[in-house]
């Protein structure tokens, strides 16, 4: 019995021998050849349903990018991986930068993990590219040298739908029924929103904090039939927000409703006729510019759905850091900092071109409010709201709906 | 009055936990299996109405798709369970905590990450006024089919010869093997009834809850609990645990604390426990003493 066991193990090394003698000079060759970029988002869990399309998206922009000849003659490899949660994130982090040598960091939704890899990536003098992490803490309080944020601030998301909302008389002098998922998104949005509500003669009928597994949101609906309040404010994320929409149309509750944090696909799991109301959004697949039809059209190609707003964060912050490593000619972190700190300019698919600004790494760019088409009106799954111009306006400064230094200071080591 | 109507919410919000929580007591009862993959046959359930329902229509998919869970079920117990219901339950545990997880992640590949769209029909959709008290058609339904469950449930365990050896096998299956009566083809039957009301579960929830691919882990953990304050072996004990678990939950909320109300459920489990370690109504049952 031992006798062919060992002649089998003893191939077997030899095998692996031999594929190591010859596959070790391309690995070596390859690493030089090669800049790889971590990628890190939730792909399970709350946030999940939105990671899949940053996934999605990260890949297609490395692959055009690639297809083009790579980055000063290098081609990319994106190196990804499921976040989980704020533990997980921060080990991850660490890993990709320790072992994999990656040049920078992209991705994130949640923005407590967010705040954990940018532990890491400060510590270890690494690039990191928010692309889905909204609270203004990252900005402010939690702001580093080595993190910038293609995904809009919690400011920018409640200026921006506030807006259309005091348009529609629905600020001041009314009163809100707030429900804001538990944990640091939710927190730092219903601080904000509370600034925006006080500043401008609203008032709070009730704030709810709801957990990020709640499914049920019946006794919520209740409570909030009782209030009767002018307006219903979602603060919500992830699986909570369809959860919210699909049950609010159930009760046949008639108050209108708005909300301050928004992702494309969660309203098109709601759907016709469950999903309505005002929100704000950094970007969507119906805006009318040519890059953002190209993009729409290749993802669409690629996948058999058009890319929601996570996937124009995770396209364009993989596209703009090749960018930036070109106008460079390095993949040196502190490079590209200080590259980005001077201003550099980004096409983001919208009318005017975006930067990040230096004071907190914040880029600053357009973002829009979409409007629930009424059911009657809808052609497609996908389309199912109508779009505001671009928020701010063409004569407008893109700094005017950001917070202001008082509003989040941001003090860089 | 608006307390009155957190309390029959709550109510009513066990009648969900109830069609999950039934099938997990079953099973575990007469097979000593732990299942942790119940709420993916849950999602599954879920996603088959949507599949189905595109096609055929919302009542094809509620009376299709609970069927072909229910025979997922019967696979799985012939294929796995079955191998497993003399071994240590560590073992079972395993099994079934990783089907969950296959399962899950074969529902992402397969439709994808993102929730998919379903609603209620319109014909469906609307509310019933009595006098203050406002409720979704819809949830009333939900009522009357896990009332209905039950009722057909309690029928059959406890009014006709297959519940008898059922009932016989929970409580000494060698008994039940030494009087001739293999229990083979009833753990299938129970495999079939408890994972098909899963399936039921997520296609009737599947209009007003989310549809992702882990949804199945969302509701589980309420199921279990419902399962241990109602005490192992007894059917009353899982349909008065699952209300008291909503009504709990309703409570809680109508008090303020919504944030609280998955928090409060487990203290209630600690103190049932405590006091009564089999649960509510749990039976001595001999195997496990």
């Amino acid at each position: 019995m031992s006798v062919p066991i060992d002649t089998r193990r003893r191939t077997v090394v030899a095998g692996a021998a031999a594929a190591v003698a010859v596959g070790f000079p391309a690995l070596i060759r390859a690493q030089s050849d090669l800049i790889r970029i971590g990628h890190l988002t939730p792909r399970t869990g709350f946030l999940g349903p939105l990671g899949e399309f940053a996934v999605q998206a990260a890949d297609m922009a490395v692959a055009e990018i690639n297809a083009a000849g790579g980055v000063n003659g290098r081609k990319i490899e994106l190196l990804k991986e499921d976040s989980v949660n704020p533990q997980t994130a921060s080990t991850k982090a660490e890993r990709m930068i320790e072992r994999d040598k990656v040049a920078c960091i992209i991705g994130e939704i949640s923005s407590a993990s967010a705040l954990t890899i940018s532990q890491v990536a400060e510590r270890t003098r690494t690039l990191f590219i928010n692309t889905g992490a909204n609270s203004d803490e990252l900005r402010g309080k939690g702001c580093k040298k080595f993190m910038f944020h293609i995904e809009s601030q919690n400011s920018m998301y409640v200026k921006t739908c506030g807006r259309s909302l005091m348009a529609q008389g629905l600020v001041k002098g009314k009163k809100w029924f707030s429900l804001t998922a538990d944990y640091a998104f939710g927190h730092d949005l219903l601080r904000v929103a509370k600034r925006f509500m006080s500043g401008n003669g609203g008032d709070f009928a009730a704030d709810k904090l709801v957990p990020t597994d709640t499914t049920d949101f019946s006794p919520l609906l209740l409570e909030i039939r009782n209030a009767r309040p002018d307006l219903v404010i979602s603060n919500l994320a992830g699986n909570q927000v369809t959860n919210f929409l699909k049950q609010y149309s159930e009760f046949g509750l008639a108050f209108p409703v708005a909300g301050f944090g928004f992702d494309t696909a969660l309203a098109w799991a709601a759907g016709k006729g469950n999903f309505l109301g005002t929100w704000p959004v950094v970007w969507h697949h119906l805006i009318d510019t040519p890059a953002t039809k190209a993009f729409v059209a290749e993802f669409s190609k690629r996948y058999g759905r058009p890319p929601e707003n996570q996937a124009w964060g995770d396209y364009n912050a993989v596209k703009l850091t090749a960018q930036a490593m070109m106008e460079t000619k390095s993949t040196d972190s502190l490079k590209l900092v200080e590259h980005f700190e001077k201003g550099a300019k980004f096409g983001l698919m919208k009318t005017r071109d975006g930067y990040f600004r230096k004071a907190d790494h914040q880029m600053m760019h357009e973002m829009y409010t979409v409007q629930a088409l009424p059911a009657a009106q809808v052609r497609n799954a996908w389309d199912i709201f109508s779009s505001s111009a671009p928020v701010p306006g063409a004569g407008e400064s893109l700094e005017a709906i950001a917070s202001t230094a008082e509003e989040n200071e941001c003090r860089m080591a | 009055m608006l307390f009155l109507q957190h309390l029959l919410n709550g109510l009513l919000a066990g009648a969900y936990y109830l069609l999950i929580a039934l099938g997990l007591s079953l099973i575990f009862s007469l097979g000593g299996i732990v299942n942790l993959a119940h709420g993916a046959f849950y999602a599954i359930g879920a996603y088959l109405a949507v599949s189905i329902g595109h096609r055929l229509g919302f009542t094809a998919a509620v009376l299709v798709s609970p069927l072909i869970v229910g025979l997922f079920g019967v696979a799985i117990e012939r294929l796995l369970f079955r191998r497993f219901y003399k071994a240590d339950p560590a073992l079972s545990l395993l099994l079934t905590f990783g089907l969950a997880m296959v399962a899950e992640q074969t529902l992402r590949m397969v439709f994808g990450a993102p929730p998919l769209s379903w609603s209620i029909p319109q014909e469906l959709r609307g509310q019933v006024f009595i006098g203050d008290f406002v409720y979704p058609r819809y949830r009333l339904l939900l009522l009357a089919v896990a009332v209905a469950c039950v009722a057909g449930l309690w029928y059959l365990l406890q009014r006709t010869p297959f519940g008898r050896v059922v009932r016989a096998g929970v409580q000494n299956p060698d008994m039940v093997g030494a009087l001739g009566i293999s229990l083979e083809p009833y753990m299938a039957a129970i495999a079939f009834l408890g994972i098909g009301l899963a399936g039921l579960a997520g296609v009737m929830l599947a209009p007003i809850f989310t549809i992702h691919p882990a949804m199945g882990a969302e509701i589980i953990t309420s199921a279990f609990v419902v399962v241990v304050i109602g005490g192992l072996g007894s059917f009353w004990g899982v349909v008065l645990a699952a209300l008291v678990v909503g009504l709990t939950k309703g409570v809680v909320t109508a008090a303020g604390y919504s944030q609280y109300s998955e928090a409060a459920i487990y203290l209630l489990m600690l103190l049932v426990l405590l006091v009564r370690p089999r649960g509510l109504f749990g039976d001595r049952i001999q195997r496990f003493e």
